[in-house]
């Protein structure tokens, strides 16, 4: 008997079976990202170009959401502590808001789009097209070149952009603080700092390194396996945002019951 | 017609596959196919389209695994390689894909300067630019250095794409439909440079292809593949003076007649 002609039998049956497949073949991708992120040389250079895409380039995105989402909640929740008489507590309530969920959570949710969506499609044009095959002939190491420069990058500049989300976003809140109730900058930041402990910084900064890395393994693992042409650049951008949202929220339910539990 | 090529060694194998089998799912691509190719010469693989004619040279570079058989390339078993080893063979392989697959956010310069730096990082910029001018040159295409593969014509960036794996030096050079998509002239152009890249560079070729006229021009050698096996192989006109297979007088008809 030829070895082609061997049955191929389901163990369970085949969508069962390609489920399972494809949960073993994301595991062994995460174990050889830390297998080559140990593992001389280190492209160092395409990884700060990587930083600059990720990091920089959604600066603006980033700005523009978390300063308004600062200014929408404080003037949302204004009317609810108007009515007790307590909008004294507005910064308070803004900052433990802004620091323990917004920053992260906005941060994540719009990398996620931008950043998840442009590498998932990147490195699928890369895989219909080639290239990656290219440099794999070439005695080039994709996985290291494209892979794991990508995901660090999402991994080191997520929590530095959520820093930079929080700022910008309580920089909203005291606009609209200091225009309705002339509260100084000084105030308002001791207000705001009072019930922020080292436990919250230290969580959100936990829940963006988790959220960049997760960004960065979807979209390169939807990238890195694209297949079907044109047509699966398209699937590997889509996949990879939804996906990737999907899991910032799981995680961010599991991260909260946690941190909860130690406070 | 290609003339004779006194520079193949006929003791010296590069390449020996033996009853290759591959599968992709309940598709037979491969069903137990045998090649040599030796020192010096270039032996063309033609075939119909989905006959398993490129998985064929991607089994030989390591980018596919068997299901069974072996696949000996300069004295080592490919699919038995590890990372390392394997990465060490593939500086001796140059592979050319169909659409040059350069690198669309580098520039051509940048393209073949690439795999020089990744696997040479010692050489100094000098020595990059001297090799990227002495390999542009041979493919005739110097004055695009600057420019970005989205601006090049199919013809160019298959040719950049022969010139970034000529950078490396290889001992084999596996080409996938070198010609297709290209005008009578540019593929007449592309045959030509083959056949320069044989010569000067003293690379063992296969070359997979459908085009009869680029099979004639390039090759010392024909496979014919049909439905995962060969059928055929020797020289041009040994394979196709005896026209009783259905698929050879196809392909020779719809190649000369029309």
């Amino acid at each position: 008997m030829e070895p082609n002609d061997q049955p191929e039998k389901p163990l369970i049956s085949s969508k069962v079976d390609a489920f399972f497949l494809s949960i073993y073949d994301i595991f062994r991708f995460i174990s050889r990202f830390f297998r080559e992120v140990l593992r001389p040389p280190l492209e160092v250079q395409e990884f700060i170009r990587q930083c600059f895409m990720v990091g920089y380039k959604s600066l603006a995105l980033i700005s523009l959401t978390g300063f308004i989402t600062g200014l929408v909640f404080t003037k949302q929740s204004r009317p609810s502590l108007a009515e007790f008489g307590a909008t004294s507590w507005l910064p308070s309530l803004i900052s433990i808001a802004v620091i323990r969920a917004l920053a992260p959570l906005v941060t994540a949710l719009i990398c996620a789009g931008k950043v998840g969506s442009s590498i998932g499609a990147e490195l699928a044009s890369m895989k219909v097209t080639e290239q990656i095959d290219a440099m794999e002939v070439s005695a080039i190491n994709p996985f290291k070149y494209l892979v794991v420069t990508r995901i660090l990058a999402c991994t080191v500049c997520l929590p530095l952009l959520m820093s930079y989300t929080a700022v910008v976003g309580m920089m909203g809140s005291y606009l609209d603080i200091h225009l309705n109730e002339q509260t100084s900058f000084i105030a308002f930041m001791n207000k705001a700092f009072a019930n922020i402990s080292f436990l919250d910084l230290a969580s959100s900064f936990f829940k963006s390194v988790c959220f960049g890395f997760t960004i960065g393994v979807v979209s390169c693992y939807q990238g890195f396996n694209a297949t079907q042409g044109t047509t699966g650049v398209g699937k590997a951008a889509n996949v990879s945002v939804v996906i990737s949202m999907f899991l910032i929220f799981i995680e961010e339910v599991v991260i909260v019951q946690i941190v909860n539990s130690i406070r | 017609m290609k003339p004779f090529t006194p520079e193949i060694d006929w003791n010296d194998k590069v390449i020996s596959v033996r009853g290759l089998y591959k599968s992709f799912g309940s598709n037979h691509v491969l069903r137990g196919v045998d090649l040599d190719l030796f020192k010096g010469e270039n032996i063309v693989v033609l075939g119909r389209s989905g006959t398993g004619k490129s998985v064929l040279i991607k089994i030989i570079a390591g980018l596919l695994k068997p299901d069974a058989g072996t696949v000996n390339v300069l004295g080592q078993e490919v699919p038995e390689l590890g990372s390392t080893a394997l990465r060490e063979l593939r500086l001796k392989i140059g592979f050319c894909f169909q659409n040059g697959a350069l690198y669309d956010s580098m520039t051509v310069g940048e393209n073949l300067a690439f795999p020089l730096k990744r696997n040479n990082p010692k050489m100094s910029a000098d020595q990059r630019r001297r090799l990227i001018d002495i390999v542009l040159d041979a493919v005739g295409l110097s004055q695009t250095v600057n420019q970005m593969p989205a601006e090049l014509s199919g013809g160019q960036r298959k040719r950049i794409g022969i010139a970034r794996t000529l950078i490396l030096r290889p001992e084999i050079m596996l080409y996938d439909e070198p010609t297709a998509g290209l005008d009578p002239i540019t593929c007449t152009e592309i045959n030509t440079l083959i056949n320069e890249v044989q010569k000067r560079f003293k690379t063992s070729s296969i070359i997979i292809t459908h085009d009869l006229t680029c099979a004639r021009a390039t090759g010392d050698k024909i496979a014919v593949m049909k439905e995962g096996a060969f059928i055929r192989k020797g020289d041009f006109d040994a394979v196709f003076s005896e026209n009783d297979d259905e698929l050879i007088r196809e392909f020779y008809d719809y190649n000369f007649i029309q």
